[in-house]
Order: structure tokens, then sequence, then C-alpha cells
């Protein structure tokens, strides 16, 4: 998105350029435009723009992509370390 | 087969209001299953949703002068993209309503339109395999829905992008600050206690008069934080959310000491100054989760930075605040 950057050099977005076979899904879902694929290969183009939501890797017919999904979302990773201290489930996420 | 109508009546308008505000936003839901927009046949376009209810509301009414089927999936109450999120809203799901709705029996063609921002749960070629329907990735946004079928079900880049715009930046500040209520409470009683610690071990004025300042200050910083950072959001310096935070927190905190009638003491002001910017800080970090570009390992990585420095503001306002008493005497 133009009007928003964030952290760059932390999106673990990785293509693997030998596998994709051009199919064009990656492209069609990523609502931040980060793919384009051309002569049958997809290519980043804006890897910190990407949010991590996991639509490209989860559509990618054979697998080239891969990303550690997630939501990007403060009271999401709280609630994530209290739990992970208190080994039980105290917190619940957001939405 | 149940038809629903394409503008709102005045439940859905009262609804959408108590759901932007706070109390309803769980419990918003339709009921699962297929429904017809206008008088579809066989061959008009299937669009695919979750079953909150603002949702399929934002659905149905784009649809004006449109024949469509509208399948919505069990979602538990959550919009799509969430719920996408977290895995409610995913291949299985809709292969599961393909079913249990016999849509095949209602429909001749073989093809779902799925929202975009759905894609991060559902994988079209497993829907396919799943129930053998196609899935077709629709716009983001409802409002485009018209647009796209006239273009024979395609969408440009506009479409196909996620935005972040004013408006929608502002529906979201009364369910931010509703969801603080409870914590408010809890520091308003915690704060009434420890504003009336004093040299004569507990003064009930004290308590009331600090007290209210405390209140008035963890309000300020709420505000700041929920309100006035997504109201701001493209325009207040630094990429990461804590930082984001500061700014309005620092103008605001000087403008509530500089307007005070009676001027606290200088270690309160101090102690004042450091929670509002502490709980701003905190709460525009929290806002990360409302906005469509935030990722989580971005999120962690600013949270590494922020959260250290939140606890360290807050303690010491607690500190400062509990010490002013027994210094000023
Ligand atoms: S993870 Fe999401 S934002 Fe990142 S490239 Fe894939 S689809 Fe785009
Ligand atoms: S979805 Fe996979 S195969 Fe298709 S273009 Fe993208 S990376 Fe290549």
């Amino acid at each position: 998105m133009k009007d928003y950057r964030y952290i760059p050099d932390t999106a673990t977005l990785r293509l693997d350029t030998e596998t994709c076979i051009g199919c064009g899904l990656c492209q069609t879902v990523c609502p931040h435009r980060i793919f384009v694929v051309a002569d049958k290969k997809a290519r980043i183009e804006d890897r910190d723009a990407c949010m991590e939501c996991g639509a490209c890797a989860r559509n990618c017919p054979v697998e080239a992509i891969t990303v550690t999904p997630g939501v990007g979302c403060a009271v999401e990773i709280i609630a994530r370390w209290v739990n992970g201290i208190t080994g039980r489930t105290v917190m619940k996420g957001c939405c | 087969m149940p038809q629903v109508a394409t503008r709102p009546d005045r439940h859905d308008r009262l609804g959408a209001f108590l759901t932007r505000l706070g109390p309803i936003r769980n419990h918003y839901k339709v009921v699962p299953g297929l429904y017809a927009v206008g008088t579809p046949t066989a061959e008009a376009p299937v669009l695919v949703t979750g079953n909150y209810k603002l949702s399929f509301d934002a659905l149905r009414f784009s649809l004006t002068g449109i024949d469509a089927w509208i399948l919505v999936v069990d979602t538990r109450g959550v919009n799509v993209w969430c719920a996408a999120g977290k895995g409610t809203f995913s291949t299985a799901e809709i292969v599961h309503s393909v079913k249990h709705t016999r849509l095949a029996d209602f429909i001749s063609h073989r093809r779902l339109i799925v929202p975009q921002l759905g894609a991060t749960g559902v994988s079209a070629s497993e829907v396919k395999k799943g129930c053998g329907f196609s899935v077709i990735y629709g716009p983001i946004k409802a409002d485009d829905l018209p647009a796209f079928l006239k273009q024979g079900e395609s969408a440009g880049e506009a479409m196909r992008t996620v935005t972040f715009p004013l408006k929608e930046r502002l529906v979201l500040i009364p369910v931010e600050l509703y969801l603080q209520l409870k914590q408010l409470a809890l520091i308003m009683v915690i704060g009434f206690v420890i504003s009336g610690v004093s040299p004569e071990i507990f003064s009930l004025s004290a308590a009331w008069r600090r007290g209210l300042l405390l209140f008035a200050a963890t309000v300020i910083g709420m505000v700041c934080g929920s309100a006035l950072v997504p109201a701001l959001l493209p325009w207040l310096p630094g990429r990461q959310f804590w930082i984001k935070g500061l700014w309005p927190s620092l103008l605001a905190g000087t403008a509530l000491l500089l307007s005070t009638a009676v001027p606290p003491a200088p270690v309160d002001q101090i102690a004042l100054l450091l929670w509002i910017v502490a709980v701003s800080s905190f709460q525009a970090m929290n806002f990360t989760g409302c906005t469509p570009y935030t990722s989580p390992s971005g999120v962690e990585f600013e949270m590494r930075r922020g959260v250290p420095l939140q606890i360290l503001l807050a303690v010491a306002a607690t500190l400062l605040w509990l010490a002013s008493p027994f210094l000023n005497t």
C-alpha cells in the first residue's frame, strides 16, 4: 500500500522460482500486489509490503511460496506470550 | 429459499449502529445457508461470504438490481478476513456449505465467487477437489461487485489492492474505546487506592483529588492511542505503532498539565505525563491488529522494542505517583 509502509526486512515471504509454474494465482490473491508474473514465472516485487497473510502460499498449486502466516496483531502476540509463560490459555486473542 | 432485500431496514440500521459502537459486536450473526438476491436463475453467480451480519449486509446492499445467490458460510459471526486468518473461513467450511445446501442442485454452472480477502484461509485447488466448484476470487470490497460482475467476473488492480482510508479507520474507533472500559475500571480501582497513599497512611481527600487526575490522564492516554492514532495514522512519524502513539500523548499530556486550574505537584506532573505516554503507546501498538498492512513478524519486532519502554514508563509513573505525597511534606 502506498500510503502505509511497515517495518522493512521482517517479512518471512520466500519464493522458489524454480518450482513456480507461473499460474498467476499469487498475483491475484495478494492484497498488497507483491507479485508480478512475467514469462511464466512469478517475481516478488516488494517484499517489505507483505503482511504475511499467507493467501499466496495457500493458493500456490505447487507450493513454491513459503511464508510464516499469521495476523499482525499485538493483542494476539501478547496473548501468545502470556499463555507461553504461564503454560495455560489465560488470554484469548482478539477477533 | 430465503430471499433477502438489497436495502437496509430499521433493524439493520440499529444493529449496525450497536455493532459499530461495541456492545453486540461478537453476536451479530446471520444463519448460514443459501440466500437469493432478486430472482436468480440457475446461471446466476454464487457469492460466498461469512455469517457476520455486517459483512452479509454490506454484500446484499451492494447488489441492488442484481440477481445472485449468496452462500453464507459459518464463520461464527466473524468477518471473512479475520475468520480466514483464524481458519473458520476455510476450504473445508466452503466445501461443507456447498454440500450441505445442495448448491449443485440449484445451479447449472460450477463457479464460486469468494472474497479476495478470504483467500488466506481458502485454497482454490482444494475447493475444486472437494466439491467440484472452481473458486474465482472477487474484489476486496463488496461495493466493487457490480463492476466485477459486469466485467465478466474479473477485477483490475484497484479492486485487488487493500486500502485503509480515513473513513474505514474512523469507524473502528468506537469499538476500540469500548473494549477498554473494563481495563479503565480496573485501573481506576487500583488508581484510587494508590492515589490515597500518604504520610497519614491513607487520605480519602487525596485519593479523590489525585484519583480524578489519574482518571483523566488514563482516559486521555486511551483516547490518544485508540482514537487519535487511528485517525492520524498515515501522518504520524514512525513506522512502528508504539512510536506513533508517543506524539499525540506528549502533546495532549502537556496540554492537560498546562490546563489544570490547580496544577499538580511537579513530581505528580511528571508521573502523569509518563503515564499518559505509556498508555497511548500501548494502545497504539494494539491497533496493529485492526490495520490491513501489519505483518506478525513486524509486530513482534516492534513489540520487542516498545513493550519494555512502556513497562518502564508505567513503573516510573507509578513510583513517582506513590512517592510524591511524601516528597511534598
Ligand atoms: S503473504 Fe499475503 S501480503 Fe504477503 S505476499 Fe502473500 S498474499 Fe501478499
Ligand atoms: S501461485 Fe505459485 S505457481 Fe502460481 S505463479 Fe505464484 S508462485 Fe508461481
